[in-house]
């Protein structure tokens, strides 16, 4: 079986940002296995404007991000197989994987996982009616347009006010189609506010929060939904359903992360985040198995994606040429305003970058994280938002002892 | 009269209240960083936006190639922008960075390939 220092399972940004790193470090025996036919991920196919303003203090689209590391990469001559599909990866580090000419085998001394996230659909929703056509996830509908050339709507309705939906409310409205409105079930947009404001109000598109899609009409093409509105329990209220002709029903739900690799490696899931626990080095519960990117947590920026791959890179370099990382004995806890943080274990020795999200709207607040009821690293917010990842450094000279880590928000 | 805005420049988004007297601003708050100060300046006098969509490849080895412009135009041309970009059609191989259209509508904004489109092979 062929042998190599460090396998990375996916080609988008994550996996990108980890070998240029990994190679800059002098670990050379690296290959990246992606499962479509060019490197870039998800970024091949968001052509709007914003990304690496703070990898790169310019606002590239999606493509042009993607081409710096990807060029960065051919520089480097790091080796990379495209139209490889991973399928499985065991606690050994065995990656098995179908390229064209068949299977293929490697024994890894260390795995990162930077397999992105997929779209929740509307299976996970359960929405009531018929299976016409014309229901799709924005993710979908922003592959037909901006990589095949299909336009596959003219009357739409949006459900879910995550970024990719209103980015394509955009996107069909240049295009012609004509986007009724945004529907958001919580009472509080799960998209960026600067989405809202350059993607609908730009174009008089309406998004009513507490409002959800709860029939679906059509028999072989969707003709139409029901909304209706939501009490603060989520429970459609009866009385106040609204009928809106469409022939497209656009889904921007949310994101999962791809985890069926990892489950069956053996690596723990965080119940939270649905991708894995990992301590400060990135490192999962799986010794020499890696994670950083949509696949650990959900990212709204390329960025910070690009960022947390690159600290990942620095550990698993250390790792593979033999040197043991501190152990991470100390747990992060949260209290009930946070959502989840990155990572879930420190050591307690080093420096580390904090990511987390909040899980409601909080004003002039402050991220605090304590141990034994001290103080020992704050952020202040003027707004939290859930749309939004905090981040932050915790300096390990300010630790005070070697108990767990409290993070709260408090106003 | 107070405006409110959402700053677009940059991920964090900011909210910023403006004091208008007779349409001139006299105050600001809420804003991060100078460029907030200056978004809003140029939203009240003239608001700018970019675009990016996607021009026709003939014989790549992709249908499109994205496209966007180096510059903000106004915001009121944006559906003009697109019917002239709509026009345009490429031969592969084409490179990201090529200029298709050197200052659409006069303005001082080229519109660019995004994605480089290699030959169908
Ligand atoms: C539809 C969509 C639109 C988005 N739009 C934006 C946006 O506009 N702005 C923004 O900042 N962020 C956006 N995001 C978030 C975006 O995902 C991140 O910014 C970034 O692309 C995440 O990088 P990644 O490398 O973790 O994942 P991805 O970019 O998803 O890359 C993962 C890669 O792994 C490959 N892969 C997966 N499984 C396997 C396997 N078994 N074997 C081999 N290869 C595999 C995939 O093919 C893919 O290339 C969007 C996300 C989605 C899903
Ligand atoms: S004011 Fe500055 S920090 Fe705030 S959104 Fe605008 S550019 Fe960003």
């Amino acid at each position: 079986m062929e042998k190599r220092d460090v396998i990375i399972v996916g080609g988008g940004p994550a996996g990108l940002a980890a070998a240029v790193q990994l190679h800059k470090k002098g670990v050379a025996n690296i290959l990246i296995l992606e499962r479509e036919h060019h490197l870039g991920g998800i970024l091949r196919q968001c052509i709007h404007d914003g990304f690496g303003l703070s990898r790169f203090q310019t606002a590239l689209s999606g493509p042009e991000y993607a081409a710096r590391f990807i060029e960065e990469v051919k520089r480097c001559e790091i080796p990379y197989q495209t139209d490889t599909t991973v399928l499985e990866i065991s606690p050994e580090k065995v990656v098995t994987a179908a390229s064209r000419e068949g299977l293929v085998q490697y024994q890894a001394k260390a795995v990162i996982l930077t397999m992105g996230c997929r779209e929740r659909t509307r299976g996970a929703l359960g929405i009531p009616g018929e299976r016409p056509a014309g229901v799709f996830t924005a993710g979908v509908v922003q592959a037909y347009m901006n990589l095949y050339n299909r336009m596959p709507a003219k009357e739409v309705v949006i459900l879910g006010s995550g970024d990719i939906g209103m980015i394509m409310a955009r996107r069909l409205t240049l295009e012609g189609a004509h986007v009724q409105a945004v529907f958001e079930v919580q009472p509080i947009p799960s998209g960026l506010p600067r989405n809202i404001e350059q993607c609908l109000n730009d174009y008089g598109i309406p998004l009513y929060l507490s409002h959800t899609v709860t029939q679906i009409h059509g028999d072989s093409r969707l003709t139409g939904v029901t909304v209706s509105q939501v009490d603060e329990k989520l429970r459609p209220i009866p009385g106040t359903e609204k009928e809106y002709a469409c022939d497209t029903l656009i889904l921007s739900v949310g994101l999962i992360p791809e985890n069926e690799l990892s489950i069956d490696a053996g690596v723990q899931l965080d119940g939270r985040t649905r991708g894995a626990l990992v301590d400060e080095h990135y490192q999962t519960s799986v010794e020499g198995i890696f994670a950083a990117g949509n696949v650990l947590h959900v990212h709204d920026l390329v960025d910070f994606v690009s960022m947390e791959a690159e600290r990942l890179a620095d550990a698993a370099a250390l790792y593979v040429t033999g040197e043991t990382l501190a152990d991470c004995p100390l747990g992060i806890r949260t209290d009930e305003n946070v959502g989840h943080t990155i990572p879930q274990r420190v050591s307690g020795k080093a420096d580390f970058q904090l990511s987390l999200r909040v899980r409601r709207m909080m004003k002039d607040c402050r991220v605090v994280v304590r141990q034994n009821g001290q103080e020992v690293a704050a952020k202040r917010m003027k707004k939290a938002l859930p749309a939004e990842m905090i981040q932050f450094v915790v300096r390990a000279d300010k630790l005070v002892s070697q108990e767990n880590l409290e993070v709260s928000v408090e106003c | 009269m107070l405006r409110e805005f959402t700053c677009i420049i940059c991920p964090n988004g900011c909210e910023i209240q403006a004091q208008l007297e007779n349409g001139v601003l006299t105050s600001m708050t809420g804003h991060t960083c100078p460029k907030g100060e200056a978004y809003v300046r140029q939203e009240l006098t003239d608001p700018r936006r970019n675009i990016a969509t996607s021009v026709r490849v003939q014989g790549g080895e992709l249908p499109l190639a994205s496209v966007r412009l180096t510059n903000p135009i106004p915001k009121d041309r944006i559906f003009d922008a697109m019917a002239e970009i709509r026009g345009i059609s490429l031969k592969a191989p084409v490179e990201a960075g090529t200029v298709v259209i050197a200052q659409i509508l006069g303005y001082e904004s080229d519109v660019i390939v995004t994605k480089s489109v290699a030959l169908r092979g």
